[in-house]
């Protein structure tokens, strides 16, 4: 292995690593813009400039390969010369317009200019060149191409990751810019990303334009739940609101990126959401406390058992409902209701579109998890669905919002034909509007767990802020009404009940938290 | 003094293949085919050829980088995009011997083994390109191109293709892009065109002057070339003059021509009894030279001891009367224009030099921009990926260190003391 010294210190390099991949291993922080670890080497912002023994010019970081023996200083008064230059010219065409601009507080212009101390411009106001402001390029982004300093990055992803090619530059010299051609917007499911590469206030995200200053955010790590890709992301959230989903970097799943159609996911999280449990009577919703209607419902599940057997009752699970929430429905069903009718089912409605990259036909997180934890799919679905319809089902505990890819008025129908039925749901929707009993759920925001991805990958989702409402976090309602069916459950919290689902079920043998990390990890096969 | 390229320049015909070879066109390929190809690249590294394109690297050390590896097929591209502001060379050879071209480019693919050349001329080069197309088709009907040529069993295609008019695309790497069909950018290097060039072919780029120089090599031997011209500098260089002399014009001259010699007695001396006030000795981004400076010798050697280089060899001389902010002010104007974007400190700082100079000549200019020109061009120097920003820079630099009192004055009297207007 080649061995660099940087600023004094030694060190042994991978061979073939970059100068700069190098001392971020250390520790030395070398500026850049154009520099991406997911793109192709560009080396046109000219930020990384550092001196090395020998070399008569200052070379730039990012594009220079360590070679054995290479002396290099990022700290001399040449380098930081040179970036101050460099810094300067990017910014004399800036507008500088910080305070109304998205990207202040994540922005590396920003940032550099107060490291760099760059306060008092020497280019004279009148001087500037002034370029096309707030233009809609289709997708999901806005251009403002007077912030942009050209650094290629989105040119790069474009050519490099979706092949579109969408953006290009134009013009030369200072008047160069990048824009689509005329006419031709954006046209990928993975616009969003552009954003967050665009180091600068360029390229903002039009979801997230002037909806939330970025340093009021906090973040925490998750999944996303849009399709059995299992992305991950950093959830953005202020108070109990979900403000933007950004790709959390994972070589393994998403490298780091997401699609457009994920991105947006967190809006479900935010809106019309099941905020009270409540009971339906006479067709009036009627507000009702944890404290009663728990025991209700197990009692009305167990009733039904025991007047009509306990064929007599179904359960309906849901790939979004994490892998702990189905190990432990399937073990109220099957030990402690005693039936055999539970099923899910991945479809949902409009879903079934897929790419070769990340976009998954399955719309749920975890169809995977509900088939390795032994909760049949497809015919066993549309087996239950048909004995439902034929009156055969007197009381049904339904988890999620919707059943299926059934319509509003199908699941009424459906629903119609079964005298009890009680919902753990999320958000408004076809369940919540037909059940008897609904019992809100929180979000995935507002709960912990862990996904099983289409390739059979597990990977956490973090709790980020308590439950809306009186809504709460469906591993409790499962073991509050799993003891209130005689299970003597003594699970505290989801990493209790992923301890037990590790040690019974043979595909998560020998999991833990701890070995699921922050990256996830397959299960056996 | 023998003349390797120019000779037969003032005959019209010379342009055809017939009259070409009436003067013995030809016989350097048939020679060269009966030599190895190691054995013609020696003679090009004993005549000490220096690349006429404006660098000066010796020829026959960046031949020999292409790599040992022969299971890839190389490239040679001809760089005839000639567009130095003062540099007018390459076009005389082009319109007055192109068979001059095409034969060294024959030597040179047989040397290299290369099968497919691209001959890649300024946009702006029409009429140009016309005749070189004449040429090369006279070739191929010839048999001196394509198949089997001269039934050698060499084969070589030859391509004109014709550049879109930007500057930057006679940068070696920017010129590959953009007889790619993209955009017209320096590449980042390494790697370099020798091991990934043209279409991803390890590719050599030699300018139209070297290029014309190798038949004459070939037939003479390489000592003989290298004894034309002065140590390390061998054979004989097209010198463009321009300006206010009697005889402005292209010149055949020995590499070691002195610079005075060439604009009194070559040239014919100044025209109307002007007095020379400066020179821009090798193409507009040479550091200029104060008329006291001119008695050197013109290689790259003596150039590069005084602070300047012989480049292109276009020399631009400048009169007593002429503002030399003005002069400079056209330019910067012509390097903001011509920079093509990509790397920050020239994408900006050519604009901000254009403005700041241009400022200055308005009369506009105020204290301390004299130094912030300077401190600008210190931030630009060496730290782009091509030397773009150092040809603009150069001038700038030159013009301010050798005739600062000029630029002072402007901005005290905040008006052109030569009353030039834009």
């Amino acid at each position: 292995m080649p061995t660099l010294t940087i600023n004094g210190m030694t060190l042994d390099v991978p061979q073939g690593m970059s100068i700069l991949e190098a001392a971020k291993g250390v520790g030395v922080e070398i500026p850049h813009y154009c520099y991406h670890p997911k793109l192709s080497i560009a080396g046109n912002c000219r930020m990384c400039l550092v001196e090395i023994e020998k070399f008569p010019k200052l070379q730039t970081a990012c594009s220079t390969v360590v070679n054995d023996g290479m002396v290099v200083r990022t700290d001399t008064e040449k380098v930081r010369k040179a970036v101050t230059g460099v810094l300067e010219l990017m910014l004399i065409h800036h507008p500088i317009d910080c305070p109304i601009c998205d990207q202040a507080g994540e922005c590396g212009l920003q940032d550099n200019y107060m490291k760099f101390g760059l306060h008092r411009s020497r280019y004279a106001l009148e001087d500037k060149v002034h370029k096309k402001k707030v233009q809609d390029i289709g997708g999901q982004i806005v251009l403002d191409a007077e912030r942009c300093i050209l650094c290629s990055r989105c040119v790069r992803f474009l050519d490099e990751v979706t092949g579109t090619r969408e953006l290009e530059f134009f013009h030369r010299g200072d008047h160069s810019e990048i824009s689509i051609f005329p006419g031709k917007p954006l046209d990928n499911n993975y616009t969003g990303n552009l954003a967050d590469i665009c180091p600068v206030g360029a390229l903002t995200s039009k979801d997230f334009r002037f909806r939330c200053r970025v340093w009021l955010l906090k973040a925490f790590d998750s999944i996303c739940t849009g399709c059995s890709k299992g992305c991950n992301v950093d959830a953005h959230f202020k108070g109990d609101i979900l403000y933007r989903l950004k790709p959390r970097w994972n070589d393994a799943v998403n490298q780091a990126w997401m699609c457009d159609f994920g991105r947006l996911t967190y809006k479900e999280m935010n809106e019309a959401r099941l905020l009270t449990p409540f009971v339906r009577e006479e067709g009036a919703r009627k507000v009702a406390a944890w404290g009663s209607l728990l025991p209700d419902v197990a009692f009305r599940l167990k009733a039904a058992a025991d007047t009509g057997g306990a064929d007599r009752v179904a359960v309906i699970a849901s790939p979004q409902s994490s892998n702990e929430e189905l190990y432990l429905l399937r073990r109220l069903a099957t030990e402690h209701l005693g039936t055999k009718n539970l099923a899910f089912t991945h479809r949902v409605a409009g879903d079934g579109f897929s790419d070769d990259f990340l976009i998954q036909a399955d719309k749920n997180p975890n169809s995977r998890g509900a088939q390795l934890l032994g909760i049949p799919d497809g015919a066993a679905f549309d087996a239950l669905v048909s004995k439902i319809s034929a009156g055969g089902i007197d009381a049904l505990l339904v988890f999620g919002n919707v059943v299926g890819a059934l319509s509003e008025e199908e699941t009424a129908a459906l629903l119609a034909k079964v005298p009890y039925v009680a919902q753990v749901g999320t958000n408004e929707g076809p369940v919540s509007k037909a059940a008897t009993a609904v019992l809100p759920s929180a979000s995935v925001a507002e709960r912990a767990g862990t996904f099983t991805s289409h390739v059979g990958r597990v990977q956490r989702f973090r709790f980020g802020f308590p439950a809306r409402g009186k809504a709460k976090d469906p591993v409790e309602i499962l073991v509050s009404l799993g003891n209130r069916l005689g299970a003597g459950w003594s699970f505290a919290g989801e990493a209790s009940v992923f301890r037990a689902l590790a040690e019974s079920e043979a595909p998560f043998a020998g999991m833990s938290y701890d070995s699921i990390g922050m990256f996830g990890q397959e299960v056996k096969r | 003094m023998e003349k390797v390229l120019t000779t037969h320049f003032a005959n019209e015909r010379y342009r055809r293949l017939d009259t070409y070879r009436q003067y013995g066109g030809y016989e350097a390929l048939k020679k060269a085919f009966a030599m190895t190809p190691e054995a013609i690249i020696d003679e090009v590294k004993k005549a000490n050829l220096r690349g006429r394109g404006g660098a000066g690297f010796p020829a026959g050390v960046k031949w020999g980088f292409l790599p040992k590896d022969l299971s890839r097929p190389r490239a040679l591209v001809i760089n005839a995009d000639e567009g130095e502001p003062g540099t007018f060379k390459d076009r005389v050879i082009m319109t007055r011997g192109p068979h001059l071209l095409i034969e060294g480019i024959a030597i040179s693919s047989f040397a290299l083994r290369v099968h497919a050349c691209w001959i890649y001329i300024r946009g702006e080069f029409v009429r140009e390109a016309k005749i070189l197309d004449e040429a090369v088709a006279e070739a191929y009907a010839a048999g001196l191109l394509g198949k089997n040529i001269l039934g050698s069993g060499f084969d070589l295609d030859v391509t004109v293709h014709r550049g879109a008019g930007a500057y930057i695309c006679g940068e070696e790497t920017s010129l590959i892009n953009s007889l790619e069909g993209k955009r017209g950018w320096p590449r980042l290097k390494p790697p370099f065109p020798a091991s990934v060039g043209a279409f991803g072919m390890p590719t050599i780029v030699n300018n139209v002057e070297t290029i014309a120089d190798v038949p004459w090599i070939v037939t003479h031997g390489g000592d003989t070339f290298a004894a034309l011209g002065v140590e390390k500098n061998g054979g004989t260089r097209l010198v463009g003059v321009s300006g206010p002399v009697n005889r402005p014009g292209v010149y055949e001259l020995s590499a070691g021509a002195n610079l005075k010699d060439v604009i009194y007695n070559v040239a014919g001396g100044m025209l109307d009894g002007k007095k020379l006030k400066a020179v821009i000795p090798g193409g507009s981004s040479t550091p200029v030279l104060r008329a006291d400076e001119i008695d050197v010798t013109f290689d790259i050697e003596s150039m590069a001891r005084i602070g300047t280089m012989s480049g292109t060899s276009g020399v631009i001389v400048i009169p007593e009367g002429t503002c030399m902010v003005r002069a400079l002010s056209v330019l910067m104007n012509f390097y903001a224009h011509e920079s093509c974007g990509q790397c920050t400190p020239c994408r900006e700082g050519t604009g901000w030099l254009k403005k700041l100079v241009g400022r200055i000549e308005e009369g506009k200019g105020r204290q301390g921009d004299v130094e912030l020109i300077l401190d600008l061009c210190d931030n630009m120097m060496g730290r782009t990926i091509c030397a773009l920003a150092d040809a603009a820079v150069m001038p700038a630099q030159s013009f301010i260190w050798k005739f600062r009192e000029e630029f002072d004055r402007h901005i005290a009297e905040q008006k052109c003391p030569y009353g030039n207007r834009f």
